[in-house]
């Protein structure tokens, strides 16, 4: 059955762009739950823990989100999950951003001066008390804005979801394209919509950069 | 003739306005001292007359070719004016000798080992032939500046103009610095330079220039200008840079 | 009951593997070399054109990077033949490719272009060199310096990205392990394969990137 592509399709995909905003937060969170453990492996003075830490890091970002994605989805049920692609999405999402989040955070913690964990222990503060007061107030200003900017990558990420048969954004459009067969409109409907929910947060992260950059 | 005519010029940025009616000629083989304030428009002068930036009132003219003139070829007339800034402007990836024969090579088309002599014979009067390959990032604050001293020098230009060449200098290393461009006005350059060193200015400027507020205030032998200055303005200012 | 992990079929195919990996490598050449070439020419537009020229230029660059590789691959694949443009998978994987490569190309060059202090260019002007030979001889080495890095990190991440084309049934490294899949039936194994290969690859270009940085601008 063939029908037009009208009016009522685009409120379809625009509907479906909520689960492409769920999945984002879902992963969102887990890249930061994890990527923050990442970061504070990585500057900890455990060598080994460093190592490990940077050798997944290394490994996650030479590899193709693609993979992860398949390798999660099929790897869930020799585990003795059922094959389900929300959560291998959400697992995929947050194993794969959280090497990049963490990165980002570890780049955060590192600019601040050695001299400032230098004056918190000189005041008796705790390794934990230094980095809860001193550390992360200050390096929280210089992570926001590539945060930001990681946000609008795992906006465009979860796209890929769509190849495991998720239907978010991407894999509504693409079911619209095979119905209508228009899939130009349809596909350019689908780049509107990520265009309006990503454009607004880059704008922001460059201005957050601008202004912590003045303020430095 | 004058060599450098400046004809009340006045220049402005967008709304601020920087010179006003500024006049100003240098004969050949003058050293002129410009003095002033900070924000009093100084280096906006040495840029206007390198054509570094437009004017919007009044002539400017080296050995009689004008400067703020669409026809003329600028790039000729800066190889005829060197200058050189406060904060060197070495190009870091260039060793001091690519530095040199940069523009001689690729601007008066000479043969590499000619640009190479050339800058050997520059580096000698500065001081500094022994750092011939070395890198700028490898030289102290004073050595950077000899050799942009004599990346100008290599141009052979007619006039040199020096911003603040010692300013961004510690005290021990400007004394070397200014010693260069002692020996660079004994061989009859002809200078303007803005300076701070009212002892340099004392001794090696057959002139002196105040500026203030935009305008020139005061101009006269150095020597007894400063010694006897005229205006309150530059009386406060001397005071000021003094003590 | 218990899965024990076999890795022997999948090894087996390695010859579709190699195809794989042979058209992954081409695929992401092609779209370097053309990323590469937009991205140089929209950045000097960017800086040093006419307004309207430095306009579409940025526009260029906000569409391209809000929105995600697939659904302009999908656009350029199944949108364009509605317009009577028929690519093969193949053209079209590199176009949407280069495309969005240029994209970010654009932006790192400009920022490595702009990394290059004004002073550095006034001194060049001071000496009497032309526009042209200020960039030539002051701007180009110390800019390109400066964006290798970002450059390599981005050809690299292109490189993974290229795994997308396969949904386009492109036959690439990615969608060799959709056939060897389903020859073998080992579908977890062969994920992991494909992303031992992948890494191996990553290493390869970043290990190539640092040689060439190391002979090319480190030594100074
Ligand atoms: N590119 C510019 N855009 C706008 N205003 C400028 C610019 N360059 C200089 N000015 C302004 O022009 C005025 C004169 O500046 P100039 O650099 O000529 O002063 P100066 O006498 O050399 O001072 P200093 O001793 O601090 O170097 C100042 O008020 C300065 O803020
Ligand atoms: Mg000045």
């Amino acid at each position: 059955m063939i029908r037009t592509f009208s009016y009522v399709d685009v409120m379809y995909l625009v509907a479906a762009a909520r689960w492409t905003l769920a999945l984002t937060s879902t992963a969102f969170v887990g890249s930061a739950l994890l990527g923050f453990l990442f970061a504070i492996a990585r500057i900890s003075p455990i060598a080994p823990l460093r190592w490990l830490v940077a050798a997944l890091v290394y490994i996650v970002q030479g590899t193709p989100l693609l993979v992860w994605l398949f390798m999660i989805f099929f790897g869930l049920p020799l585990v003795g999950v059922s094959v389900n692609p929300w959560l291998a999405a959400a697992v995929a999402f947050s194993v794969y951003g959280s090497a990049f989040l963490g990165e980002i955070w570890r780049g955060a913690l590192v600019s601040i001066a050695k001299t400032q964990w230098e004056a918190g222990a000189s005041l008796g503060l705790s390794t934990f008390q230094q980095l809860r007061y001193v550390i992360v107030p200050q390096s929280i200003r210089i992570a926001i804005p590539p945060t930001v900017g990681f946000l609008v990558q795992l906006i465009k990420n979860t796209s890929l979801a769509a190849t495991i048969g998720l239907v978010e954004l991407t894999r509504e459009g693409q079911l619209t394209a095979a119905g209508t067969y228009k899939p130009f409109a349809v596909y350019i409907t689908v780049a509107s919509i990520y265009f309006v929910l990503c454009f607004p947060l880059t704008q922001w992260s460059r201005s957050l950069e601008r202004k912590f950059d003045g303020a430095r | 003739m004058a060599l450098v005519e400046v004809q009340r010029i006045s220049k402005s940025y967008g709304a601020l306005q920087v010179l006003t009616d500024v006049s100003l000629d240098v004969a050949k083989g003058e050293v002129v001292a410009l003095i002033g304030r900070s924000g009093s428009g100084k280096s906006t002068l040495l840029r206007c007359i390198n054509g570094l930036e437009p004017i919007q009132a009044g002539a400017i003219r080296i050995d009689g070719v004008q400067v703020n003139d669409p026809t003329t070829n600028l790039r000729k007339l800066r190889q005829e004016v060197g200058i050189v800034f406060q904060s060197f402007n070495l190009f870091p990836h260039l060793s001091v000798s690519d530095n040199i024969t940069l523009a001689p090579r690729v601007v008066k088309n000479q043969p590499p080992e000619a640009a190479r002599e050339l800058a050997r014979e520059v580096l000698r009067r500065v001081g500094l032939e022994d750092k011939l390959d070395a890198f700028p990032a490898q030289l102290s604050g004073g050595q950077q500046q000899r050799v942009a001293i004599a990346r100008s020098l290599a141009m052979r230009p007619k006039v040199m103009l020096f911003d603040e060449v010692t300013s961004a200098l510690d005290p021990e290393l400007t004394g070397e610095v200014l010693k260069v461009l002692e020996s660079v006005a004994r061989e009859g350059m002809t200078m303007i330079l803005v300076t701070h060193e009212m002892g340099f200015a004392r001794r090696f400027g057959s002139r002196a220039v105040f500026m203030h507020e935009g305008r020139i205030h005061e101009e006269g032998r150095a020597a007894a200008m400063l010694a006897e200055p005229k205006t309150l303005e530059l009386q406060t200012f001397l005071n000021a840079v003094l003590h | 009951m218990k899965y024990g992990l076999q890795f022997r079929d999948v090894f087996a195919a390695w010859e579709s593997l190699l195809d794989g990996v042979l058209i992954t490598l081409l695929l992401s050449a092609c779209a370097m070399l053309g990323g590469l070439a937009i991205g140089i020419a929209c950045a000097a537009g960017r800086v040093y054109g006419p307004g309207w020229l430095k306009r579409l230029v940025a526009a260029y660059v906000e569409v391209i990077r809000n929105t995600p590789l697939l659904v302009q691959l999908f656009l350029i694949f199944f949108g364009l033949p509605s317009f009577g443009i028929r690519l093969d998978g193949f053209t079209a994987a590199v176009l949407a490719l280069v495309i969005n490569l240029g994209a970010y190309t654009t932006e790192i060059v400009r920022a490595g272009l702009e990394a290059v202090p004004r002073a550095q260019v006034e001194a060049g002007h001071s000496l009497g060199l032309s526009g042209l030979q200020v960039f030539r001889y002051i701007v180009m080495f110390p800019a390109l310096k400066a964006m290798f890095p970002a450059l390599a990190s981005q050809f690299v991440l292109l490189m993974l990205a290229t795994s997308i084309v396969s949904q386009i049934s492109v036959e690439d490294l990615f969608h060799a392990a959709s056939i060897v899949q389903s020859r073998t039936f080992r579908d977890f194994e062969v994920y992991v394969v494909i992303g031992g290969l992948y890494l191996g690859l990553a290493f390869v270009f970043r290990g190539l990137f640092a040689a060439l940085y190391y002979w090319t601008f480190a030594r100074r």
